[in-house]
């Protein structure tokens, strides 16, 4: 069988306000086990990059090793994408988006990718505020090497062997509160109303937008119990708010009643709209996410939606001071000093 | 007594404690002799450590212009008591021990072979200046006056330097001044002078300037157009991305936002260096990162991705001794091995070989070309010696009319033109395929990057035939490389002789010089000076024109041998071994020694 989609279309399919049809944001066929929460994440991409109308070869999507790195292929296949190697997605990006600002980086890892073998530069790119979507398809496994447990198994989980993990897991989400990421966020990949404008608002946000998608691995890590299994996910989710995802040339259509909606001003005039559903729940409040994130987890409760987001996030570029124009933009005359400036510079050396 | 004599020939050490601003009176010393015209070369000796042990400075000045370095010290200044012992015992019979005197020197300290010169160096700062840090600084400055008068050092010539380097703290000049003549009063009224080893201005320098080779890569990574830099702290690597972010703050900033046209990260680990490199240049940068061995053997993962996905890196490794830690501030070559052939599977790499700081300025912008030309990792394999130690070296040369060669990126236009566009096609039939960069047309030109194996048009695949084209097309490229990279320099017009040398880097200096002292004993071997990896055709050709011929190295293992051996399917018993790898730079004296015992080995005793 192949795993290249067609390309016809029907004449008659929806566009976006760019022209594009949803079908023109998609990529191959995934050859990913069937019910794997992954695909549903990547359908949840699709979906947040045709309804913003982005136009496809504007964003670079980048993976580094598993299951859910592979999944950069079934998505965007008009984008330029970058499967490197096991953990070391975030330094491609980080290099990547020195060369060139103007895109959008989309990064997808696993949990094995992210929470052990690529913690180092993880947390690095949190620190240096890499203005990029970092999507971990969290399943608590290795899928691909079998099922073996990942650093955010919880401890007493089972695996489809049989094997107790006996070690306590990362939260990748609070760990990133902890270092300072400027948007942290985390949904479930069964539930797309949440994730689509979560996806949105990460890709508007200038920093590192950081979300942890719970992905149940339907073939090493779905039985009962699993604490990232479909059932145990859906059981006890939390969910801090409704969001929307507001561009910043449409009206503001969803209406909430007063005092329960709160409104995240983002920088390109986008907003996020949420609906609260925690109540004293401040999303740009960075210790009432700490203090939220751990009250839900003591009660074996799940946390998702928007958890934090600081609207002052000051980007890698921006920090560094660097030119607006893109580096891989700047040609001879912007860069080379020229043979006079050289024969000034032997001077100082004689 | 016999005493050391001669004019402008000679090796002067100073033994000092690191981290007592020595380095700059040495410094002020060296470059001294270079505005007197007489060729020097100083080699900086130092322990891995900030403030503390012991550390040394060695000067070779050579008339002939012998740059290289050279056994035995004339003239030793001692102001490090922890090293006298061995400082003592350094000293070539008739040569000079200038020390401190301001203590008595113990009797275990006196050889009758060689001649003291007490200087009362902390006696003479502690009752000029307060200040305790001015007093140690000071110290230093008054053996460089004392040496002046003793060696016959020019005053106005250490006097303009001193002007110059406090351009900016003129404060600073009068008492600096005062410290130089210090030293000359108390040798003016107690000894005679200058030695009977001394200098005398020639004109011997010319255009030539005192540079660093980490500083001329640096420099030579702005004017090859790199725009970012992505490198983890290791000695002795760490001034080239040092010294490229400092040319950079100057000659790459905007003038009207004085924003900057560069990007310097300093990355979490070699990984991450390596790996925001390779971001960099898929996206269209031109990007490098300058490393050492062990943080090559850390990149060895992203490498190989760079080699098989085809994209272009820069990567400069100055040299250290290994293996593991080994000797973080010793120079060796003993990196070629394992960059040449860097990452698992079948990999190789192009590897550049500079002997001096101008070869470090033009092959490190010319690196930015060939990475991007051949799309592959392209290593500048310099050493702790060419890249810590002040080289005197040709003045660095830029053509304005020169362009980058950006190599094969097609772009919108080219992609509307373009029938079909397959990133791992041989359309050329040179091994070399187009690559479109990251967001250059809406609908055409897109392609996944990957370390897997892929078809012509990068679509993953697990066919081995594929697979095969791939890597077959990969061999190809390999041996166009060949044609692409510096062509190695012969010393001579046609064969002259059945035996031949083949050298490379810092090696260059000590072979020539054997070459020279091998020619006064009747002595005439063909020399060859490698450039770069791949070998070109005229390194075949040497190489089977010659029965026998010495490959000169600085590594145990024979290295660079392993890869003619390796590549060239040579005849291992033509190709002699000359190895120095104690962490020295190899001498002439050395290497003339292995040569003739090897061809004459009844006559070394003799000699």
């Amino acid at each position: 069988m192949t795993y290249i989609r067609p390309s016809f279309r029907h004449p008659g399919l929806p566009k976006n306000d760019i022209g594009f049809t949803r079908a023109d944001y998609e990529g191959a066929i995934s050859t990913l086990c069937a019910g794997c929460g992954h695909d549903s994440i990547s359908g949840a991409i699709v979906q947040a990059c045709y309804e913003m109308s982005l136009e496809p070869h504007r964003l670079a999507k980048l993976s580094g090793i598993g299951c859910s790195s592979k999944t950069p292929t079934y998505f965007l296949s008009h984008s330029h994408g970058f499967n490197s190697v096991h953990g070391r997605m975030p330094s491609i990006a980080t290099g990547a988006y020195m060369a060139n600002r103007d895109l959008v980086y989309l990064g997808v890892s696993g949990d094995g990718d992210t929470a052990s073998i690529g913690m180092g530069q993880f947390v690095h790119a949190i620190r240096r505020n890499l203005n990029m979507v970092y999507i971990v398809m969290n399943n608590g496994c290795y899928g691909l090497t079998k099922g073996q447990h990942s650093a955010t198994a919880d401890a007493g989980s089972k695996s489809k062997d049989g094997a107790i993990n006996p070690f306590q897991s990362i939260d990748l989400v609070g760990m990133a509160l902890e270092l300072g990421a400027t948007f942290v966020g985390r949904s479930f990949s069964g539930d797309k109303t949440q994730l689509v404008p979560l996806i949105q608002a990460a890709m508007s946000h200038p920093g590192f937008a950081f979300l942890d998608v719970l992905s149940p691995c339907v073939t090493f890590n779905n039985k009962p119990e699993s604490t990232k299994s479909y059932d145990y996910v859906r059981a006890h989710l939390e969910a801090t708010a409704t969001i929307d995802f507001v561009p910043e040339k449409k009206e503001i259509t969803v209406d909430y009643a007063e005092g329960s909606s709160k409104n995240v001003k983002l920088h390109d005039g986008s907003r996020i709209q949420l609906h609260k559903l925690a109540p004293n729940w401040d999303p740009t409040d960075r210790g009432s996410a700490v203090n939220r994130l751990y009250e839900a987890k003591s009660k074996g409760e799940i946390l998702t939606g928007l958890l934090y987001i600081d609207q002052e996030s000051r980007d890698l570029h921006e920090l560094e001071n660097t030119v607006h124009r893109p580096l891989n933009s700047l040609q001879e005359t912007d860069l080379n000093p020229g043979a006079a400036a050289l024969e000034n510079i032997n001077e100082s050396f004689r | 007594m016999q005493q050391l004599s001669g004019v402008n020939d000679m090796v002067v050490r100073f033994a000092n404690v690191n981290g007592t601003g020595s380095a700059s009176a040495n410094n002020l010393f060296a470059k001294s002799i270079v505005r007197m015209g007489i060729p020097v070369s100083p080699k900086n000796i130092f322990p891995s450590n900030i403030q503390g042990l012991p550390t040394w400075y060695e000067v070779r000045v050579s008339e002939k212009d012998y740059l290289g370095r050279r056994d035995g010290v004339d003239i030793m200044v001692c102001v490090n008591p922890q090293s006298m012992m061995k400082d003592v015992q350094s000293v070539r019979p008739g040569g000079y021990f200038i020390y401190d005197n301001t203590k008595r020197l113990h009797e275990e300290f006196i050889r009758d072979d060689i001649h003291y010169i007490g200087i009362p160096m902390m006696e003479l700062s502690m009752k000029n200046y307060r200040d305790p840090r001015q007093r140690q600084l000071f110290k230093n400055i008054i053996y460089v006056g004392a040496l002046s008068l003793l060696l016959d050092i020019e005053f106005n010539v250490l006097e303009d330097m001193i002007k110059d380097q406090f351009k900016k703290k003129e404060k600073l000049i009068p008492p600096n001044i005062q410290a130089l003549e210090l030293g000359r009063t108390y040798v003016r009224e107690n000894y005679e002078f200058p030695l009977q080893l001394r200098l005398e201005r020639r004109d011997l320098v010319g255009d030539r300037i005192v540079i660093d080779g980490n500083t001329a890569c640096g420099l030579g990574a702005i004017y090859g157009g790199a725009t970012v830099v992505a490198w983890y702290p290791i000695t002795p690597s760490t001034s080239v991305a040092q010294a490229f972010e400092r040319y950079a703050n100057r000659l790459r900033i905007d003038p009207e936002t004085g924003q900057k046209k560069f990007a310097v990260i300093q990355a979490e680990d070699e990984l991450a260096a390596m790996g925001m490199v390779i971001g960099a240049t898929w996206n269209g940068s031109r990007a490098f990162t300058a490393t050492s061995g062990p943080g090559v053997s850390l990149m060895n993962e992203f490498i190989g991705l760079a080699y098989f996905a085809e994209i272009p890196v820069v990567l400069i490794n100055v040299q250290r001794g290994g293996p593991s830690t080994g000797m973080p501030t010793r120079t060796q070559q003993s990196d070629l091995v394992s960059t040449a052939y860097a990452s698992h599977g079948d990999t190789k790499h192009v590897l550049l070989l500079p002997a001096n700081p101008k070869e470090c300025f033009e092959m490190t912008a010319q690196a930015f070309d060939l990475a991007d030309r051949l799309q592959t990792p392209i290593m500048l394999m310099t050493d702790l010696d060419l890249g810590m130690n002040d080289h005197l070296s040709p003045p660095l040369k830029w053509d304005d009319e020169r362009k980058y060669d950006r190599g094969k990126v097609l772009n919108a236009e080219d992609l509307e033109r373009v029938k079909e566009f397959g990133r791992y096609l041989d359309v050329d039939g040179d091994g070399i395929p187009y690559r479109t960069l990251p967001g250059t047309h809406p609908s055409k030109g897109a392609f996944f990057t990957r370390g897997t194996s892929r078809d012509e048009y990068a679509r993953y695949t697990e066919d081995g035939a594929a697979y095969v084209r791939n890597v077959d097309r990969l061999v190809k490229k390999w041996n166009t490389a060949k044609t692409y990279v510096p062509a190695a320099e012969l010393y001579q017009d046609g064969k002259e002789s059945d035996t031949g040398m083949i050298f490379f880097g810092t090696t260059t200096y000590a072979a020539l010089e054997a070459m020279d002292i091998l020619e006064a004993d009747g002595l005439v071997i063909d020399s060859m000076r490698l450039k770069a990896f791949p070998f070109g055709a005229e390194v075949e050709q040497f190489v089977e024109e010659h029965d026998q011929i010495f490959i000169i190295e600085q590594n145990r293992d024979a290295q660079m041998r392993t890869l003619l051996i390796n590549e060239l399917d040579v005849n291992p018993g033509k190709l002699i071994s000359v190895l120095n790898y104690d962490g020295m730079p190899i001498t002439a004296d050395n290497i003339k020694g292995q040569i003739i015992n090897e061809l004459m080995p009844a006559t070394v005793n003799h000699k």
